[in-house]
């Protein structure tokens, strides 16, 4: 009953971001498209930290890594294709997580959200220092890439609905994948070693390859966010690998709710839309915003995703 | 003295001195991870209320000494204060929330200090009586404000040390570290060392950040940068060890201060550098205990 109103809910929720172009302006629709790209980065680090007990500070980094993936793919003065960079872009994101994953798994508990933070600050560091990378000033990417296939164009990126409609197809592609994912056998393995990983081990189960599995596919999806976000605003800067927006993700998937997926775009939509907000009203946004993440840990124990599942439970 | 000898004196002393006002930030931040369990990511927004509140009330007063007099009991009124509305909540709860909360706080404190102080970088004047460099060959000097700051960062280190070798509280403390439950059934009233371990991370953090007003400059963010170097330390030197502290905030000022030398290009990488490389070889840490944390 309940597994089938979450569905009915969900199924609304797309509807309406499927609809929403028809009603919004371009700014909202840009704005909706950049809540979108962090909802799926943040829902690839949920499988991390909420599936699987492993807390990663270092997220951004394959988040950055594919944005710089299309800044090196992309001709200067022309378009990458999709069909190319994409793929690309995701798999040089998941090759990073698994060099990365072999050697920051090693490490647990605090250390390991440390470890995994050095990690992203020495790629930080390490493309602020490369000349070919544009260092601290960051790239611009003049041409978004194109969508044409055998001479036949679906959408241009350059319109902001075709853009918007893109990112609405991946965030609902990384849902079903990562909803697949969780609740497959191998799913179920990542929350025996959240929950106690001496026991999965003991019970014969390799817990370092499907802890290494896990970081693969959640970089990857990162890095189809860090693509998308590079195609939308066209400049990629180390900002996109730094700490802070480590921090800011996890903030959203601890703030939306762990290990439910949809929280974490809750926590997405959330955030962005109250520092958009906020901006508009006062120079000081982050203090409202600060005092706001504040008092939700401390009056919502579970994070938002556990406030709509307790209205439904007052619901029955 | 030949030049290049007295040249990598100066960066050794450097160094040294980034070390040890690191240390002051990282044994609180360690302190409060090892025997309350929280992860304090709010930890560096002390060391930039501390510059600022110098910076603020040493125009007013003239003299940093005074200034530096009223800040810290501020500072302590802070950390108790905060401790009682926000982080007395979170005991037991999963460190995750410990983190929202916490980095809640930092923002907060960063729009305080720019409501209060204003966005600007500012400067606070070197004491007088130290106001000179000494002189190590013709052209090259070393500022003795700096020397006189390590000189301070040593005593202060050196207190500790005492308190926490041989006083009752610092007995409390070290058994608190090790071994939580038992501590509070042997009676130990573990919330009142709660409370004066964090007020004294908060107060030390802000100490840290007052002295070396006058030797940097005082900034929006500053706070920041500490933080994610102060964590490095405590990595390194294992969570909960005042020891590991000390050696790894050497350690990370040394690499720091000869990376910015050896390896321009990729300065910034050095300290995360050995940090990995510490782990892959302790993943506890060089003093910390394995399966702790």
């Amino acid at each position: 009953m309940q597994a089938a109103r979450e569905r009915t809910m969900l199924l609304a929720a797309f509807a309406l971001l499927a609809l929403f172009p028809l009603l919004a302006g371009t700014f909202y629709l840009q704005l909706f498209a950049k809540i979108m790209i962090m909802a799926i980065f943040a829902m690839s680090l949920d499988l991390l930290v909420g599936y699987t007990g492993l807390v990663s500070f270092g997220h951004a980094a394959f988040f950055g890594i594919g944005a710089y993936a299309l800044f090196v793919l992309s001709p200067q003065y022309a378009a990458a294709s999709l069909y190319l960079s994409l793929p690309m872009a995701i798999g040089a994101a998941a090759v990073a997580a698994a060099v990365i994953g072999l050697l920051v798994l090693r490490a647990s508990g605090v250390s390991f959200i440390m470890v995994t933070l050095a990690f992203a600050q020495m790629l930080f560091y390490y493309v602020i220092g490369s000349k070919t990378l544009g260092g601290s000033d960051g790239v611009y990417i003049y041409v978004k890439p194109s969508t044409t296939l055998f001479g036949w164009t679906p959408v241009s990126l350059d319109r902001p609905a075709g853009f918007y409609y893109l990112v609405l197809a991946a965030l609902a592609a990384t849902y079903l994948v990562l909803r697949f994912v969780t609740r497959s056998l191998f799913g179920h393995a990542l929350l025996g070693i959240r929950s106690n990983e001496s026991r999965m081990r003991a019970l014969g189960f390799a817990t370092t390859s499907y802890k290494l599995a896990a970081f693969v596919i959640a970089g990857a999806i990162a890095g189809l966010a860090g693509y998308l976000d590079a195609t939308q605003f066209g400049f990629v800067s180390p900002d996109l690998l730094g700490w802070r927006l480590s921090g800011e993700v996890l903030m959203m998937v601890i703030l939306g709710g762990m290990g439910t997926l949809y929280g974490s775009v809750l926590g997405a939509f959330v955030l962005v839309l109250l520092q958009d907000g906020l901006t508009d009203v006062t120079r000081h946004w982050l203090l409202p915003l600060g005092l706001f993440i504040i008092l939700a840990v401390l009056l919502l124990p579970r994070g938002l995703g556990g406030l709509l599942r307790r209205a439904e439970k007052a619901h029955d | 003295m030949s030049d290049g000898l007295a040249f990598f004196l100066i960066q050794v002393l450097n160094g040294v001195q980034e070390g040890l006002l690191l240390f002051l930030v990282a044994s609180g931040l360690t302190l409060v991870f090892g025997i309350m369990g929280i992860i304090n990511l709010a930890h560096g927004s002390f060391y930039m209320l501390g510059a600022y509140l110098v910076y603020a009330l040493a125009s007013f007063t003239g003299d940093l000494w005074t200034a530096i007099l009223i800040a810290v009991p501020l500072a302590i009124v802070l950390g108790l204060a905060l401790e009682a509305l926000l982080i007395r909540p979170l005991y037991g709860r999963d460190h995750l929330y410990q983190v929202l909360l916490t980095y809640g706080l930092i923002l907060v404190l960063e729009e305080i200090r720019s409501l209060l102080f204003g966005d600007d970088v500012h400067g606070v004047a070197v004491p007088a009586f130290l106001d000179f460099s000494i002189p190590l060959k013709d052209a090259l000097t070393y500022p003795a404000y700096r020397l006189f700051l390590s000189a301070l960062c040593l005593a202060i280190a050196g207190a500790m040390w005492w308190l926490i070798r041989y006083t009752r509280l610092g007995m409390a403390i070290r058994a608190g570290s090790t071994n939580r439950e038992m501590v509070q059934s042997l009676g130990i009233d573990i919330a009142w060392i709660y409370r004066v371990v964090f007020a004294l991370g908060v107060a030390l953090a802000a100490l840290a950040g007052m002295i070396a007003a006058p030797a940097a400059s005082v900034f929006p963010g500053m706070g920041n940068d500490v933080l994610i170097v102060s964590f490095v330390v405590v990595v390194i030197g294992g969570i909960g060890s005042i020891k590991g502290a000390f050696l790894g905030a050497l350690l990370v000022g040394l690499a720091d201060t000869f990376g910015q030398i050896y390896v321009p290009q990729l300065s910034g990488m050095t300290i995360y550098v050995l940090m990995a490389a510490v782990l892959l070889w302790r993943p506890a840490g060089l003093f910390g205990r394995a399966g702790a944390g």
